[in-house]
């Protein structure tokens, strides 16, 4: 590859056509500048596993100062909100049955009296497991604020004991580290940067060569003496450059809209993003070359973007994926950019840290711009 | 010789676009590849500007080799394909600078070579290219694909869906660009359009019927040529194609061409025969036979 003023120039005016048949496409601005701030806002507040609001209804079969109490413990709590009181059991079914609460907690009756002369009773707690991740959840909360009151009637009732009392417990404290007050925004945020990154530099290359080829207009850049290399150069960096934009726009927009913390210098995402983008745009780059249609480039680009996403640790941990399922995230770009942005942002990580995945995902870039080219032939 | 094509074959699977071909194009000639759809016109082309490899065969463009020296070729010809393939999402301006660059040459440089067409665009350079009418959009293209000064230029039928004004128009910058020493050759379905070249080629089913002059090729026609008019067509040709010496009939306009078979035919003859079928209005008159007559007589229609 020569770099001279003229070759320089070829690949020049080639980036200056895309640049401006980007801008003359209506569709293409609202893609690029309200399509990420619609992703990051709603899928940054919806999309969490923090389960709060759990309307709680009980049944009261007590109806003593201790019964009130418990029920006072779950009103104050920032997790419940009381739908009310039911009179029976099945009254309360019903109310589940009917998606008007989603626990139902039943007091029985000498509830006080045998916590008093026992020193034992029981509860009854339903919840509606339909969605079983919150149900855990709305367990593990229900479980700790009884806890909580189980003690302060263990105080009451034993107060000459206290010795037996550190005995029976353990008390922890957990610390979160990286994310303390565990925001779920300061997690998904960076991720849902990657998946926006990923999809405009991927769909855009992919369907820009292909556009080409449908209003005949490659024909037609085939037979001047235009080189393979300045055409694909020329092809694709507006894209990357896009891309990178896209990052810093999504960037910004995480650290000023929802305070996500940048530990970590942004200098080794803007690295790891630069080869990242490679890898999209070479498959882009290489889907084009294998289908006649935008529709057909669409269709094979979402197939992939689909199993990258679900596959990338985004939503689902990939420690909890079966073994072989964790093998193929291994062949994921989407899980290694996910990996290092959360690493750099929020535990401040460093050039050591990311390189297993920087160096990974080089060789991604290499393996795909390689098959990309050598796919790509002017004569047919 | 410009163009020298040799024993050139290309097929798609089973079906053979291109068989066997071979001709010559002479330097500064207007050479016209006449036939119907399908006949390979477009497939010749592409093998020409090096955007396809043949099968078999070799040729040669300015006296380069179609494979070895492809690159070479590409900055020496200038390439209209049939349907519009600019930008058009770029306007006029843009298009032809975009083109000019990738040649590496301005629009300055070549501007006394597309002067002619492209005052007539002018007008619209602002205007994107998607855009414009048809007859615009064929200038601009012509335009395009001669900022480089090519020295051959390859047309793949480009008055196909344009009004005729616009087609006279096209063919008389293809005269005046041929003064300028620019091998051009085009490709037409329009039978009279062929006679507007300088020579032309019969093509049809990916075979090369005969080469000749426009004035040579109508000569060939092998016997006398007749107009007939009656006034029911529709049964004039039945009744014609069932004549006992009839050799060929076709509707030609508002005329059936009719030529017989036998040296000794008497228009007088087939009045009467035509008479005898309850004809009115008969017309028999002789007529020289165009281009269309022997394409039609050489391709066995």
């Amino acid at each position: 590859m020569r770099l001279s003023g003229k070759n320089m120039k070829t690949i020049l005016i080639i980036v200056q056509k895309e640049f401006k048949q980007i801008f003359r496409n209506k569709a293409m601005l609202p893609i690029i500048f309200i399509v990420p701030i619609i992703q990051i806002l709603i899928l940054s507040y919806a999309a969490t596993f923090e389960v709060k609001e759990v309307r709680l209804g009980y049944i009261d079969n007590d109806k003593s100062s201790y019964s009130r109490d418990l029920i006072s413990k779950f009103e104050v709590s920032t997790y419940f909100t009381l739908t009310g009181e039911y009179t029976s059991q099945k009254e309360g079914q019903d109310a589940i049955q009917k998606g008007k609460t989603d626990v139902i907690l039943e007091i029985p009756s000498n509830f006080e009296r045998n916590l008093i002369k026992e020193k034992q009773t029981a509860l009854s707690v339903q919840i509606d497991a339909i969605n079983g991740a919150a149900a855990g959840v709305e367990n593990g909360y229900i479980t700790q604020i009884i806890q909580g009151f189980n003690n302060k009637i263990r105080m009451d009732l034993m107060p000459y004991q206290p010795q037996q009392q550190n005995v029976k417990r353990i008390q922890f404290t957990p610390s979160f580290w990286y994310n303390q007050t565990l925001d779920y925004k300061t997690f998904m945020v960076p991720g849902i940067i990657v998946i926006l990154v990923t999809m405009i530099t991927f769909f855009l290359s992919g369907m820009n060569i292909v556009r080409e080829k449908e209003i005949g207009t490659l024909e037609q850049m085939n037979v001047t003496p235009i080189k393979k290399h300045q055409f694909i150069i020329g092809k694709l960096l507006p894209f990357w450059i896009l891309g990178i934009f896209i990052l810093f726009f999504g960037m910004n927009i995480g650290r000023f809209l929802f305070d996500v913390p940048l530990l970590g210098s942004p200098v080794w995402i803007l690295l790891f993003s630069s080869i990242y983008i490679l890898v999209f745009l070479g498959m882009g780059f290489f889907i084009s070359n294998f289908t006649d249609t935008q529709q057909q480039a669409m269709f094979i680009a979402w197939f992939f973007v689909v199993i990258f996403i679900l596959m990338s640790g985004l939503f689902t941990p990939i420690e909890s994926m079966p073994a072989w399922a964790q093998k193929i995230t291994e062949f994921n770009p989407v899980r290694y950019f996910i990996e290092v942005i959360r690493m750099v942002m929020l535990k401040g990580s460093g050039l050591k840290d990311i390189m297993p995945q920087l160096i990974k995902i080089s060789i991604f870039a290499v393996v795909m711009n390689f098959l990309a080219v050598i796919s790509y032939r002017k004569t047919t | 010789m410009s163009i020298s094509v040799k024993n050139i074959s290309k097929s798609y699977g089973k079906v053979q676009a291109v068989n066997d071909i071979s001709f010559e194009v002479k330097e500064g000639e207007i050479f016209g590849l006449i036939g119907p759809d399908g006949a390979g016109k477009t497939t010749l082309f592409r093998i020409l500007t090096t955007l396809l490899l043949a099968d078999s065969g070799t040729a040669e463009v300015d006296g380069k080799d179609m494979v070895a020296d492809y690159i070479d070729i590409r900055n020496h010809v200038g390439y209209m394909p049939g349907r519009f393939s600019l930008y058009q999402d770029l306007s006029v301006e843009e298009n032809l600078e975009f083109f000019a660059t990738i040649f590496g040459t301005t629009i300055e440089e070549n501007y006394d070579l597309i002067k002619d067409i492209y005052v007539q665009i002018e007008p619209f350079k602002k205007r994107r290219a998607g855009a414009l009418s048809g007859g615009m959009k064929q200038k601009l293209a012509l335009s395009c694909a001669l900022i480089h000064k090519p020295k051959v230029l390859f047309l793949d039928e480009p008055t196909t869906g344009v009004d005729p004004v616009s087609r006279k128009e096209f063919w008389e910058m293809l005269k005046r660009l041929q003064q300028k020493g620019i091998t051009i050759l085009v490709s037409t379905p329009y039978m009279d359009e062929a006679a507007l070249c300088d020579r032309i080629a019969l093509m049809q089913d990916g075979l090369i019927l005969e080469v000749d002059t426009p004035e040579n090729i109508s000569k060939r026609f092998p016997t006398k040529l007749y107009n007939v008019s009656t006034d029911n067509t529709y049964k004039l040709i039945q009744d014609l194609k069932s004549y006992d010496s009839m050799h060929s009939v076709f509707p030609f306009g508002e005329w059936v061409h009719y030529a017989d078979e036998n040296k000794k035919f008497r228009p007088i003859d087939l009045q009467d025969y035509l008479e005898d079928k309850e004809h009115t209005n008969i017309n028999i008159e002789i007529t020289e036979p165009t281009i269309e007559d022997t394409f039609m007589e050489l391709s066995d229609y």
